[in-house]
């Protein structure tokens, strides 16, 4: 079972819940995958060790010099502007590069082959039962998909994989959600959050999966989120109370069902809500089949 | 000697202003030292770029025929395409190109030698 922690607006709460979710699951094989890889912050609360590196890159191109004729025509088929053509020579900017591969078989005199551009590194270990993995984006590196799609591609099969999503609607949360049987989106009762919530359910409707809202903080704030959910007719899987001790828990790395076990129950209660609702696509699917 | 210089702005004359920006300027004023006529490069295809702006609109001044640049700002990613066809990049405040072009006769333009902002990216 696939399931991603997703949010629209950042810092509501999805490494919580994740963290909290991949640490409940034991029993099963489980596995934590931080896909946040601008911030990847999961081990901060998991506190795996970390057994495998490895560095991912971008295929970008390379020019042979000595069979570009500096003719250009790569630099009109790239539509990331990381080609340019001066004085018959081609540079390439390999860090605007989104590795498309568009401009090799362009190349008339075969002059560009490709080499890979570090982007950043996938990491794995274990925390106690748990498999972690996670991503970590170069300092200066722009672009997060292929690095996610790699950090996924590491993340062994088992039967709950719970994936830490960056913030935002954009690529990486895209990438992220690709493949995934549920999507939790966590939220604040705020104006900011109930925009940005509002185009992380679009977002996640386009895409076709079935989603549910966790409700943190769940008394600050108005109502607008809780009314938004039930006007759309979105489950709210869980609300978590605004509770000074669960913000003493994070700020020191712990984990809330470990500093507070009187929550064990309502995270246990969330991933029951998860199972059955990516249980219910599930048959679904066979259904459609 | 410089026969063709390039002024970032978004007019169309030598009464519009030198714009401080130079990849996402609206065009370029291509001013010829021989004749002293000028054209207008558009620059729109960059003006909305996500990326790289910069880097195509030096191709763009490059393919002008100028060999000289005068803006406001210019990025590190320009420099480099600046640097591998020689051309010489000017500062000049937002003033009409024909100001700029006088201070640039009289040699009263300061030459940037690297790039004046940071890049985005990198």
């Amino acid at each position: 079972m696939h399931i991603a922690i997703a949010s629209g607006k950042g810092g509501t709460g999805k490494t919580t819940v994740a963290a909290n979710l991949a640490a409940l699951t034991e029993g099963d094989e489980t596995v934590y995958v931080d896909c946040d890889v601008e911030a990847p912050n999961g081990h901060l609360f998991l506190k795996p060790e970390l057994s495998f590196s490895e560095t991912a890159g971008i295929p970008v191109p390379q020019v042979d010099p000595a069979l570009c004729t500096g003719c250009g025509k790569c630099v009109e088929v790239c539509r990331f502007n990381a080609l340019a053509c001066v004085a018959g020579k081609l540079i390439v900017f390999a860090e605007l590069c989104h590795g498309c591969g568009g401009c090799v078989p362009a190349c008339p005199e075969k002059a560009l082959t490709e080499s890979s551009h570090a982007i950043g590194t996938v990491s794995r270990g274990m925390a106690g039962d748990l498999h972690f993995v996670q991503g970590t984006l170069r300092v200066g590196a722009a672009m997060s998909p292929p690095l996610i799609r790699a950090v996924k591609a590491k993340a062994p099969d088992a039967a709950v994989i719970i994936y830490d999503a960056p913030p935002g609607t954009s690529c990486p949360v895209i990438t992220t959600l690709k493949g995934m049987d549920y999507v939790v989106l966590v939220t604040e009762p705020t104006p900011f959050c109930l925009n940005d919530l509002q185009l992380a359910v679009e977002t996640v409707r386009t895409l076709g999966l079935p989603f549910g809202v966790v409700i943190n903080r769940a008394d600050v704030g108005d109502a607008r989120v809780r009314d938004y959910c039930d006007a759309e007719d979105i489950p709210v899987l869980l609300t978590l109370p605004e509770d000074r001790r669960i913000a003493a828990a994070y700020s020191g790395g712990a984990l809330i069902v470990d500093a507070l076990p009187e929550y064990r129950a309502s995270f246990m209660e969330l991933l029951g809500k998860i199972r059955d609702g990516a249980g219910q696509r599930e048959k679904g699917k066979a259904v459609r089949s | 000697m410089i026969m063709k210089i390039a002024f970032s702005t978004s007019g169309k004359d030598l009464n519009a202003l030198v714009c401080s920006r130079f990849g996402r300027a609206d065009g370029f004023l291509i001013y010829d030292t021989d004749t002293d006529e000028y054209t207008v490069v558009e620059n729109q295809q960059n003006v909305n770029a996500p990326q790289g702006a910069g880097i195509q609109a030096a191709q763009a001044v490059v393919k002008a025929g100028a060999s000289a640049l005068v803006t406001g700002h210019c990025g590190p990613k320009a420099f480099t395409v600046f640097a591998a066809s020689s051309i010489r990049v000017y500062h000049s405040d937002e003033v009409p190109i024909s100001e700029a072009l006088q201070a640039w006769r009289r040699d009263a333009l300061a030459e940037m030698h690297a790039a004046a902002v940071d890049g985005h990216w990198v």
